[in-house]
């Protein structure tokens, strides 16, 4: 379906564009790109449309599980249809606002900063695969690539400290400076246990070496590596319970206090982005990515063999977003230094020592996930 | 052709930004040229195929290292005015030590490796080529030795810097969290029996 979309575009509109407009030589090239802003623009507006309504649904989630009802009104035509319309009418709301600069601030680095934090969050989508064949990037060193692009992340928040000249945005900034630093070695050893198991960095690769059925998954053999991958990343994206970067009763709204308008939907519009993210992470490197949960089962495997194999990824994805939103009504808000304990002292041994478990496990051909 | 565009590009960044490391007035301006260089010269070494050191190089230096630099540098209180000061007086020693500096790798480093001719062409290898295999293979095999004392000199490092950093002083406020976890009610609660009052018996 959507190659079929794809290839009708690429005949019928860049085709005749490149042909038209540039010299023979440079045809190919120029069709070549043309052809990778599209498969972007495919990516991206379903990630920024799901960002959108994700914060709908966190508000609908939270609402129910505190027995409310969250948004409810802004709907389309007149109909209110359970509040479908309210993203869209804060996004207006928040591009007709005002962006107040305030004074003493550094105004380059003030409107850097919201672009720095969104800007990574997105080009890591660049090598996330959707299925065997659907990747923007195929690259070998993927894993690499999501690992630095999601340690850069927090440049948009220390600049946003900064340049706000306020105490409590760099109050927030610094917070969240030491707390991505301590989290993301346990993040980076997490990854190496995939690495290990995988034997790749290529995330298609690492999708593959799961297939099998719902046992062979990577969630089994590295469970604990999972567990820390997913709370290191709540921490990353400065998420309830972790979320003391922007902790409200102490330092009012942390980083992005001076921050309002479109400046401060930008930096919403990142962490959101960065929660998708590791959610769709935690589907490829630990629960099959796209790989159906029933394979490997005799009578269930055919019975759902017409279901795409994307489905499966966005379903699990969906699942994990789920948990993002269930931790921050479920736990209340960790002290400081119990966050910096939980990560230097709890999870960085604990992943080391795992490595050591899988390397043994990958070394001795443990069945079923390493023969 | 297109590497080309793309070296000198990335070149000219890198230049740019490594001077305005020094030039700039206020630290976390420099602070950041700093991490743009990184960034262009981490986008040179992509041009060699070396994806993985040019990926580590972001990941370590920009995503851990100036992290942590910025945040030193935003903490400390830098007067501009009394850094500038000295400027004149340390220009002519800065100069010389520059000079020889220059003079000093020239001679090392000769010059019939500066000639474009002698450089080897870049070996193009396909996609399946994998960087940090190779790499891996190179470092655990022929270099283990070297790899391994490296890593313990880093062993080192990391324990004197944590043993540095445990200065126990009587300031610290820090907790032990065992104490409290086991925490009982009777440590923190006391209930207090007393009579019940009614209205009008005090005055």
């Amino acid at each position: 379906m959507l190659e079929i979309i794809y290839q009708f575009i690429s005949q019928n509109l860049l085709l005749p564009i490149t042909t038209l407009l540039l010299p023979v030589d440079y045809q190919p090239q120029g069709l070549l790109m043309l052809q990778t802003v599209i498969k972007i623009l495919a990516i991206l507006i379903p990630v920024l449309v799901t960002v959108a309504y994700f914060t709908y649904a966190e508000r609908k989630v939270i609402g129910f599980i505190q027995g409310r009802i969250g948004p409810n009104r802004v709907g389309f035509f007149g109909f209110s249809l359970w509040g479908l319309g309210q993203p869209i009418a804060d996004a207006v709301k928040l591009i007709v606002k005002e962006i107040v600069i305030p004074t003493g601030s550094n105004r380059f680095l003030f409107v850097m900063a919201p672009i720095l934090s969104l800007a990574p969050s997105l080009a890591a989508w660049a090598v996330i695969p959707f299925d065997d064949t659907k990747v923007l990037a195929n690259i070998n060193a993927g894993l690499l690539y999501v690992l630095a692009l999601t340690s850069l992340a927090v440049y948009g928040v220390i600049i946003a400290g900064w340049a706000s000249n306020s105490k409590y945005a760099f109050l927030g900034a610094l917070r969240s400076a030491a707390q991505i630093v301590a989290y993301e070695i346990a993040m980076g050893f997490a990854l190496a246990g995939v690495l290990v198991a995988s034997g790749s960095l290529n995330l298609g690769d690492i999708v593959n070496s799961q297939s099998g059925s719902i046992i062979h998954w990577f969630w089994i053999p590295l469970f604990p590596l999972f567990v820390i991958y997913f709370i290191s990343g709540l921490a990353e994206t400065n998420r309830a319970p972790f979320d003391v970067a922007e902790g409200e009763s102490e330092i009012v709204a942390g980083f992005h206090v001076e921050y309002g308008g479109m400046a401060f939907s930008v930096f919403f519009m990142a962490e959101y982005a960065n929660m998708i993210l590791i959610a769709v992470l935690s589907a490829l490197m630990f629960c099959g990515g796209w790989l159906s949960p029933f394979q490997g089962i005799p009578g269930l495997e055919g019975l759902f063999a017409w279901v795409p194999p994307m489905f499966w990824l966005l379903a699990k994805t969906s699942f994990f977003m789920f948990l993002f939103l269930w931790f921050r009504a479920t736990f209340p808000r960790y002290r400081y230094d119990q966050i910096m304990r939980l990560g230097w002292k709890v999870f960085i041994p604990i992943t080391i020592f795992w490595l050591v478990v899988v390397s043994a496990l990958v070394i001795t051909d443990t069945p079923p996930w390493f023969n | 052709m297109i590497e080309q565009i793309v070296f000198y590009l990335f070149g000219g960044i890198l230049l740019l930004s490594a001077s305005m490391v020094v030039v700039m007035r206020n630290p976390i301006h420099s602070a950041l040229f700093l991490v743009l260089s990184f960034f262009a010269s981490s986008a040179i070494w992509l041009l060699l195929q070396a994806e993985f050191l040019a990926i580590a190089l972001v990941l370590v230096y920009v995503g851990a290292v100036m992290v942590l630099f910025l945040f030193v540098v935003m903490m400390l209180d830098i007067n501009i005015a009394t850094v500038r000061a000295g400027f004149a007086r340390f220009l002519p020693v800065g100069i010389t030590v520059a000079v020889l500096m220059v003079t000093a790798m020239g001679l090392v480093v000769g010059a019939d490796y500066f000639m474009s001719d002698t450089y080897m062409a870049i070996k193009s290898v396909g996609s399946d080529y994998s960087n940090t295999k190779e790499l891996g293979i190179t470092l655990y095999t022929e270099y283990l030795f070297q790899f391994e004392v490296a890593g313990a000199i880093l062993l080192v490092a990391i324990i004197a810097a944590i043993s540095l950093s445990m200065n126990k002083s009587k300031i610290t406020k820090s907790k032990n969290p065992q104490d409290q976890v086991f925490v009982k009610k009777q440590d923190r609660l006391r209930v207090v029996k007393m009579q019940s009052e009614t209205k009008g018996t005090e005055s």
